[in-house]
């Protein structure tokens, strides 16, 4: 399943979708990475809305997506986490620590707006 | 020869006499000395002060029907309708108050009324009493069993109801302004509530687009390392929704409760009172707190 | 009400999204709320996920149950894998042999009201989880 990657300005969208298997996020892993080098990109925001359920490889897939993002010096946003996904997730243990969140994509281009109209 | 006609002469009369033939021979008892036992059993209830909460005509017209269902059980041994009966009754007699002990106690009463009735009809008669309450007690017991459960658990989903509906309003997510939400907790919480509480404030969060949520606990009088995982947890849900969770109101008891029991509280984000969590929530808002010695 | 048994066969990746779906739309026919059904659907996910880390292939099974007072969901994972060593350090949050986060038993454990597992090295594993409708 194609994850399909949105350029936005300095800010790059990668909308998942709800049936998204190991093979689809490790894909997705490799390729926003590289798009991230290709178009210099200063941040990632990754949109769950659509997953209704986070579980253990899901979750750190995205840490390890914002790790990787981090080392070449953009940031990455998670949005659009369920209330029910995000209680399974906490149940779980699964935090994303380190990690920004943001209620929905609005907010998560508001808060990198902010965040960068702040820094520069 | 003549011993082993007496022995089938034996077996024919217990033939005759099978569980389910004295049974109707029973009932047949009852039903003609109806009016007369239930009067007996009403005045018996009244005496050892049971149903107080009903009048004596309620009790009358209840001791009827439970009289003639009761007697309608021990002839046909459906127990389905004895059940559905024994609910119906439990839905009308728990509002007023009455207790499970006092439909034990009735039921018991009746039990015992029927069977000195029996052992007054049958007195001369010993063997055949014997015969009649070796069909006639497992029944009753059974009865009576059946409508103390049907009680009881009719009793536990009126209490389930109930507390539902006062974990419903005994949580409420309030909204201050634009952004940020309050949810004063007071009472006790168990994991259930604390399950619920968790719930309705992710929900909140989403549809009132909460960035920041002040979680007061200023009433809650004791927290166990059950509830305070739960808080941790909810902080961390609500994180994951992009909202910053304060706590406020945390008594030194419970903060020296949590530490003790190796809460971590470095996740929390605690302020003093509550007061101190909105002013510190409108600060993350990015509104600016009207104050003369900050400097800015 | 006649939700009968499914068995979803687990040998790939591919699977746990099936297994985990599949686990959702059953919650929700045995009249789980949607709260439920995703901790569920998410139990299912990681009980899928280590048969196919570990075992590489096994199956999950789920049952709607019927006791005397409750209805539930009954989710059955077994596997002919290596099995497990020591099951009181794999239900110990934070262990984990194949690299994972290692949260996952430990996590089904609270997702879930009723947990069971039997493991002996060299036979597999099998994993037998309840949840209770509230």
């Amino acid at each position: 399943m194609e994850v399909p990657i949105l350029k936005q300005g300095a800010f790059l969208i990668a909308t998942f979708q709800a049936a998204l298997s190991d093979a689809d996020l490790n894909q997705l892993r490799m390729g926003l990475v590289q798009q991230v080098v290709k178009f210099r990109s200063r941040a990632v925001i990754v949109d769950v809305t659509a997953m209704d359920v986070m579980d253990s490889f899901a979750s750190r897939t995205l840490r390890e997506i914002a790790h990787m993002i981090r080392l070449r010096g953009a940031e990455t946003v998670i949005v659009g986490i369920q209330p029910e996904v995000a209680f399974a997730m906490v149940q779980l243990g699964l935090t994303l620590e380190g990690v920004a969140t943001a209620l929905d994509l609005e907010e998560g281009l508001a808060y990198l707006n902010e965040r960068f109209r702040i820094t520069k | 020869m003549a011993k082993r006609d007496n022995t089938s002469t034996d077996i024919e009369l217990k033939r005759t006499e099978e569980p389910s033939e004295l049974l109707r021979e029973l009932v047949a008892h009852l039903r003609q000395n109806r009016t007369q036992l239930r009067e007996e059993w009403v005045v018996r209830i009244s005496e050892t002060r049971l149903l107080t909460a009903m009048t004596k005509e309620e009790i009358f017209a209840e001791a009827t029907s439970v009289y003639d269902s009761y007697v309608e059980a021990l002839e046909t041994e459906a127990f389905e309708a004895l059940q559905a009966y024994a609910r119906n009754l439990s839905e009308r007699i728990i509002p007023r108050g009455v207790e499970t002990h006092e439909v034990v106690g009735i039921v018991l009463l009746l039990r015992d009324v029927l069977a000195r009735s029996l052992f007054a009809k049958y007195q001369t008669d010993f063997k055949k009493l014997n015969r009649i309450l070796d069909a006639y007690e497992p029944a009753a017991n059974r009865i009576a069993n059946t409508v103390a459960v049907g009680f009881v658990q009719e009793r536990e989903r009126v209490i389930r109801q109930q507390q539902e509906a006062i974990r419903e309003l005994s949580t409420p997510v309030l909204q201050v302004r634009e952004r940020l939400l309050i949810l004063p907790i007071i009472g006790v919480i168990d994991p259930q509530r604390a399950r619920q509480l968790t719930e309705q404030l992710l929900r909140g969060i989403r549809t009132n687009r909460a960035k920041v949520v002040v979680i007061d606990i200023t009433g809650v009088a004791a927290m166990d390392v059950t509830v305070a995982n739960h808080l941790v947890q909810t902080v961390e849900a609500s994180r994951l929704l992009g909202a910053t969770v304060i706590v406020t109101g945390l008594s030194p008891e419970i903060a020296q409760t949590l530490v003790t029991i190796g809460v971590d509280l470095g996740k929390m984000n605690t302020v003093g009172d509550l007061q101190g969590g909105i002013e510190q929530a409108e600060r993350l808002l990015g509104y600016k707190v009207a104050s003369i010695t900050e400097p800015n | 009400m006649s939700v009968g048994e499914i068995r979803v066969e687990i040998n790939s990746d591919q699977d746990i999204v099936i297994a985990r779906q599949k686990g959702r739309v059953m919650a929700g026919e045995l009249g789980f709320s949607s709260g439920d059904a995703t901790l569920i659907a998410t139990a299912i996910s990681e009980l899928a996920r280590n048969i196919v880390s570990y075992a590489r292939t096994g199956q999950i099974k789920l049952k709607g149950i019927h006791g005397s007072s409750r209805s539930g969901i009954l989710v059955i994972a077994s596997d002919d894998g290596p099995g497990i060593i020591d099951i009181r350090q794999a239900l110990r949050d934070g262990f984990s042999t194949s690299g994972s986060l290692g949260l996952g038993l430990p996590g089904v454990r609270r997702l879930m009201d009723e947990f069971e597992i039997n493991s002996q090295p060299g036979k597999g594993t099998m994993v037998a989880v309840k949840k209770w409708r509230q």
